[in-house]
């Protein structure tokens, strides 16, 4: 029995275990590799999509548990042509070495811009506690996101 | 002699610069499938559009080279950069090269690319004068095109190129431009592919597919060094679409879907003869009594047990530094392939040429029958020097006659990769009661000669790497041993410093003449206020032709470190990319904070106790602490690499910070593992 769900827009139903996780149905299963595997155990955040809109990491998502929901990845973020505001920022920002972590970063960030549109450092830090930059460009990624907010751009 | 046509046959027209010393063109070189001599280092084309391609061995692992290699052949062959492309780590396409690691992109690849750019440069130019006729030295190369400001006349380097079929290589002497009059290098660029990065669309090795492609997995042993004793395949091989590969102790399966191929994999039912091994609870222990032959010391000058013997103070300690994991955040992956004995392979690597000898190895072929391929890769910091899932990838491939992808779990690459040397370092020292170090003894075991040698001026010194049997596997990591050198000697000399009654800053200015080094100190101390103020620490080091200095304040909040500020500076001759560096200097500080504070392998029976990142700690946004760089600008010196030796001065400052916080001094790495009770 197919699972149905709306990725980016695209109603696609899954023929999957219900329990596989969603990270590896985007993948494998719909070919959208911008979502990275970092760890399988939510630890990283290089695989967060949103899900009706809020961060979550798609590796310990389970594909039954998103069933009908609208799930956004990194390769949905950019509308009509135009790239996200935090995907510019990003971009000015320069806030990557390897890149691996960017699309997690960006979605985490985009989903914290839609529910707060001026947040804090100090929030923006909070936020982006479960996204792991090995080669440690924190600092312009804090950077970006605050440009992003300050672009006061369609979020999301 | 080189077969120049070649070249051309598979470029098509325009203009090749081949990066050969001169005379090596005509030397004897390989047959058939490799085309290039040995000696050739890169090499460039200039298509009939004016499109320049930089071939290079050389990869893209976060570092940014594809960027700064780009901006040396665009400065000297004066063109846009955006219009310079790299061919990078592709062993059909590029030349040999023995790795991106050790800095040496910068010092080495990037002057050799630029002589090749100014090779075609002058080539042009030439080409120019012929055309029209010219003076050549009143011609003006610029902007992708050639000049002739008498009669206004403008042709395009792709207009010059146009039906060529020219191939040259590198005269042996080219005129570089200097660092003063540099207009692209030197200047800040983005990183390459920035946009298809932001919208999730480069394609990382464990992102690569072939058509008709399975997935592997393999069944790991219990523990290290453990041999597969029996095995019960039956369960996986029931599975619809599932082939299990076994031969010797290696046991894998094949399935066209990756999570199918991980639920075969965990229905085998395999028992594995293990063998006793040491744990990190006796590891510094251990590796005392697992020294290999006696090494000769790399320095050794006048007589340290006669200064010692003379000494007004003196001073001996012990430091230890842990295994530590690089942790990049893509694990190993790799997709192979098979067509008539010959082999391909996706991979992520520093060394492509290491992978193509390791399978060429492994299957017992010549390596030209091995085409290795690294797309830019989600990072290393030194851990992929190695090839294991290409490897892996090839055999299942192998097997199945299909292309074959192998992706490691963060599991397998905390286990099956390999470690920062953990290492023992002892060091004996003495000092006059005015503050003048006499005499200097280092012995470092295991963990290696990297930055042994320092910058202060002792007469009396004995400085040793004694390489011992390692209980674990372990291989480079971001600037080798220079870490765990500078840890215990920058340690040390703060010790040494409070033991004569002497400022941390002063000591150490007082001790040695080096210019570039008193520079960074300086720079650091200035930036940071260094005073009076309790809970600071500063630490210097060299390495690999760069110079840090790093400052770091602390306080102690319920009894754990927090690193309230860091500034960090940093001199590596002229700089290449100023926006790049930054990048780097800031990266490596925060890389660092992970070594200094938290980050220990933990290992028992052959097995990794902590092979998760719920229980490995690497850094995090609320890790860090605001940092600045003073970045030093040298345009009288080549440009050195800067990678790696930013991240040797973070440690000890926050180590000697600790110390002036809290009157305890910490010797072991992580510094946490000795973190006094509250």
């Amino acid at each position: 029995m197919p699972t149905e769900i709306i990725v980016n827009g695209v109603r696609h139903a899954v023929d999957a275990e219900p329990e596989a996780p969603l990270l590896s149905v985007l993948r494998d299963d719909l070919e959208l590799t911008g979502t990275k595997y970092g760890c399988g155990e939510g630890q990283c955040g290089a695989c967060t999509v949103l899900i009706d809109g809020a961060p979550a990491h798609s590796c310990i998502t389970r594909l039954a548990s998103v069933a009908g929901k609208r799930i956004t990845t990194i390769e949905g973020l950019a509308a009509g042509g135009r790239l996200h505001p935090v995907q510019e920022a990003f971009l000015h920002a320069g806030a990557m070495q390897c890149g691996y972590c960017t699309a997690g970063m960006i979605v985490a960030s985009a989903g914290l811009l839609a529910s707060n549109p001026n947040p804090s450092e100090a929030q923006i830090k909070q936020a982006l506690e479960g996204n792991i930059c090995r080669c440690g460009t924190y600092p312009r990624i804090v950077g970006a996101v605050r440009m992003a907010a300050r672009s006061g751009g369609p979020h999301a | 002699m080189l077969d120049r046509r070649e070249f051309l046959g598979t470029v098509g027209g325009g203009i090749v610069v081949l990066l050969v010393p001169e005379g090596a063109a005509a030397q004897q070189r390989d047959a058939a499938h490799n085309p290039f001599p040995p000696e050739l280092e890169a090499w460039l084309h200039i298509d009939e559009t004016g499109a320049v391609t930089v071939f290079t061995g050389k990869v893209e692992v976060g570092q940014g080279v594809r960027a700064s290699l780009a901006q040396a052949v665009a400065e000297e062959l004066r063109t846009p950069v955006a219009g310079v492309r790299l061919v990078m780590g592709d062993t059909a396409l590029t030349p040999y090269d023995m790795g991106t690691f050790g800095s040496r992109s910068t010092p080495y690849m990037a002057p050799q690319l630029r002589k090749a750019g100014a090779t075609a440069r002058e080539l042009l130019l030439d080409l120019a004068a012929e055309k029209w006729n010219a003076d050549r030295a009143t011609l003006v190369a610029s902007g992708g095109a050639v000049a002739d400001p008498k009669t206004a006349k403008v042709v395009s380097y792709g207009a010059l190129a146009a039906g060529r079929k020219l191939v040259h290589t590198i005269p042996g002497e080219v005129a570089l431009t200097p660092a003063d009059r540099w207009k692209v290098l030197g200047t800040p660029l983005p990183k390459a592919d920035a946009t298809a990065i932001v919208t999730g669309a480069l394609h990382y090795p464990s992102d690569m597919t072939r058509p008709g492609m399975l997935h592997g997995k393999i069944v790991r042993p219990a523990s290290f060094g453990a041999k597969l004793a029996s095995v019960d395949t039956s369960k996986a091989e029931a599975m619809p679409g599932v082939k299990v590969v076994r031969d010797g102790d290696f046991l894998g399966v094949i399935a066209p879907h990756p999570r199918l191929a991980a639920r075969a994999a965990a229905a085998i039912s395999a028992q594995w003869t293990e063998v006793p091994q040491p744990s990190n609870a006796d590891l510094f222990e251990y590796l005392r009594h697992n020294m290999e032959a006696t090494a000769r010391p790399e320095v050794e000058q006048g007589s340290v047990e006669k200064a010692l013997s003379e000494a007004e103070v003196k001073l001996t300690e012990t430091y230890t530094v842990a295994y530590i994991a690089h942790c990049p955040l893509e694990p190993r992956a790799a997709v192979a392939e098979w067509n008539d004995g010959d082999v391909t392979a996706w991979t992520g690597s520093q060394r492509p040429f290491g992978v193509r000898s390791e399978l060429a190895e492994e299957f017992g072929i010549p390596e030209q029958r091995v085409h290795v391929i690294v797309p830019d890769t989600g990072s290393g910091y030194g851990g992929k020097h190695s090839g294991e899932a290409a490897i892996e990838a090839a055999r299942l491939s192998k097997a199945a006659g299909k292309p074959v992808k192998v992706v490691w779990t963060r599991q397998e690459e905390f286990t099956w990769a390999y470690f920062r040397p953990a290492g023992v370092i002892e060091i004996h020292s003495a000092a006059t009661k005015a503050g003048a170090i006499t005499s200097w003894e280092h012995l470092n075991i295991n963990s290696g000669p990297a930055a042994i040698r320092h910058a202060y001026d002792i007469p009396n010194q004995r400085v040793t790497f004694q390489p011992a049997r390692s209980p674990l596997r372990q291989g480079s990591y971001r600037s080798l041993a220079a870490a765990a050198n500078t840890f215990a000697r920058e340690t040390h000399i703060d010790e040494l410093a409070h033991a004569v009654g002497a400022d941390p800053l002063e000591f150490r200015l007082a001790n040695t003449k080096d210019e570039r080094f008193r520079a960074v100190l300086r720079a650091a101390a200035e930036r940071f206020g260094w005073g009076k103020q309790k809970g600071c620490g500063i630490a210097a080091g060299w390495d690999k032709g760069s110079y840090v200095a790093t400052c770091a304040a602390v306080s102690i909040v319920d009894g754990k470190v927090r690193v309230d500020r860091v500034v960090e500076a940093f001199e590596c001759g002229a700089i290449v990319n100023p926006d790049g560096l930054e990048n780097q200097v800031t990266g490596a500080i925060i890389q660092g904070l992970g070594g200094a504070l938290f980050e220990a392998i933990e290992f028992a029976k052959g097995r990794i106790l902590n092979s998760r990142l719920a229980r490995y700690r690497v850094p995090r946004q609320s890790d860090v602490p605001p940092i600045e760089t003073v970045l030093l600008n040298r345009k009288d010196l080549p440009s050195a690499g800067a990678g790696e030796t930013p991240i040797i001065g973070i440690a000890p400052a926050i180590g000697n910070a600790i110390f002036s916080a809290t009157g305890t001094r910490l010797r072991s790495l992580p510094l946490k593992s000795t973190e006094p009770r509250p």
